[in-house]
C-alpha cells in the first residue's frame, strides 16, 4: 500500500473529527442549559480523542519524525482535508444539532465499515469509536426531533438550520481520488455502499421531527481536496495561534 | 428551560454495589434526563447503571420532625450488635 495515499486518508478522517471537535468545544461554558453545555464539550472530547489516534497513526505511517501535534498546529488551510459541513459556524443551538446530526448520520455508519478494514489499527481504532459516535447519533438525533417537533419557534429554527446545511450533506458520502483508492484495497470504506443508510438515516429523523426535506441540491464539495470554506481559516488561526506565535512551545 | 422539571440522579458504582444519590438535573423528559445523568454525572467513569426519578415523586422527611422521627433510636444501644465476643479468627465483621 502508498503510505502517502493512507497518510492522507488518515487526514481526511482526523481532520473531520479535529474541527468539528473545535466547534464544539466553543460552546464550553456557552451552553443553553448546564446539561447541554457538558453534553456538547463531552463529544468535542471524544471528537479530540479519535483525532489523536488518527494523527498519532499518521505521524507513524509518514515516518518524518513529525509528531501527532505537528500534524494538529502547523498546517496550512490547504493542507485540511476535512468535509465543509463540519466547519460551518455554531450559530446557534438548532444549527450546531443539526450539523451534529448530519454528521453522525454519515459518521456511525462510517465507522461501522471501516471496523472491518483490513488495517488493523483503522479496524481497532474505528471499534472504540463507534462505541462513542453511536451515543453521538441518538443524542443529536434525539434533539432534532424534539425541536422540530416542539414549539413553533424551535421548529422554525431547526428547519432554517436544515435548510441552510444541506448543500454540505452530499460531500459526506462524494468520494474524493484517496477514499477510491483506500476502498478498492479493501482499507477504506465504500462510500457508495453506505450512502444509502446515511441518507435513509436522515430522510428517517426528519421525517419524524416533521421538519420538511429540503429539495435543493447538496452539491458543495471541495473539502476533500483542501478547498475550503472561508469559515476555517478562522478556526485555524485560533486553534494555531499558541503554536504559531511561540514555535515550539510546551506546556 | 427554567420551567423544565428536576430530577434525582442515582448511580451503581460497580455490580453488587446500590444505587447511590448523586445529584440533580434538569430535564424535559425520562429519556433526556437519562441522557443528561450520563453526561454530567458518569464522565469518569463513576457508574455501570443510573436511576433517575423526578423529584417531585420522592417524599422526603421533614427536619422538623428530626426529634420525634429520629431521637428515640439514640438510647437504645442494645439495637446494636455490640455485646457478642467475636473470636479473633473471623475477619471482615
Amino acid at each position: 500500500m502508498d503510505n502517502n495515499i493512507l497518510f492522507d486518508y488518515l487526514l481526511q478522517l482526523g481532520d473531520n473529527s479535529l474541527v468539528l471537535g473545535h466547534r464544539l468545544s466553543e460552546w464550553c461554558g456557552h451552553g443553553p442549559i448546564l446539561e447541554v453545555d457538558m453534553a456538547l464539550t463531552n463529544i468535542a472530547l471524544d471528537l479530540l480523542g479519535q483525532t489523536r489516534n488518527y494523527f498519532q497513526y499518521a505521524a507513524e505511517v509518514e515516518g518524518k519524525g513529525r509528531t501527532e501535534d505537528d500534524i494538529a498546529m502547523l498546517r496550512d488551510v490547504r493542507d485540511f482535508k476535512n468535509v465543509l459541513l463540519v466547519e460551518q459556524p455554531n450559530e446557534d443551538f438548532a444549527y450546531t444539532i443539526t450539523r451534529q446530526f448530519f454528521f453522525d448520520a454519515y459518521h456511525f455508519y462510517f465507522l461501522k465499515e471501516l471496523s472491518t478494514s483490513k488495517d488493523e489499527q483503522l479496524s481497532a481504532i474505528a471499534q472504540k469509536s463507534l462505541k462513542e459516535v453511536t451515543y453521538h447519533l441518538k443524542y443529536s438525533s434525539d434533539w432534532v426531533i424534539r425541536l422540530g417537533d416542539g414549539t413553533e419557534k424551535s421548529h422554525h429554527k431547526i428547519q432554517n438550520a436544515v435548510d441552510d446545511l444541506w448543500m454540505y450533506i452530499g460531500e459526506l458520502c462524494e468520494e474524493s481520488e484517496t477514499d477510491k483508492k483506500m476502498s478498492s484495497i479493501g482499507v477504506g470504506v465504500d462510500l457508495n455502499k453506505i450512502r444509502f443508510m446515511v441518507n435513509e438515516k436522515i430522510n428517517e429523523v426528519l421525517k419524524e421531527s416533521t421538519v420538511r426535506i429540503p429539495e435543493t441540491p447538496s452539491k458543495q464539495t471541495g473539502g476533500k481536496n483542501g478547498k475550503h470554506t472561508e469559515h476555517l481559516g478562522f478556526i485555524l488561526s485560533e486553534l494555531q495561534w499558541m503554536q504559531r506565535t511561540y514555535p515550539n512551545m510546551k506546556w | 428551560m427554567k420551567n423544565w422539571p428536576l430530577w434525582e440522579v442515582f448511580i451503581r458504582s460497580k455490580n453488587g454495589l446500590h444505587h447511590k444519590h448523586v445529584g440533580s438535573l434538569h430535564a424535559t423528559d425520562a429519556e433526556m434526563a437519562m441522557q443528561n445523568a450520563r453526561d454530567v454525572y458518569t464522565r469518569r467513569s463513576e457508574g455501570v447503571s443510573i436511576w433517575v426519578v423526578e423529584s417531585k415523586h420522592i417524599t422526603a422527611s421533614n427536619p422538623e420532625e428530626n426529634g420525634e422521627l429520629f431521637e428515640p433510636a439514640q438510647d437504645k444501644v442494645y439495637r446494636h450488635p455490640t455485646f457478642y465476643e467475636m473470636p479473633d479468627e473471623l475477619e471482615h465483621i
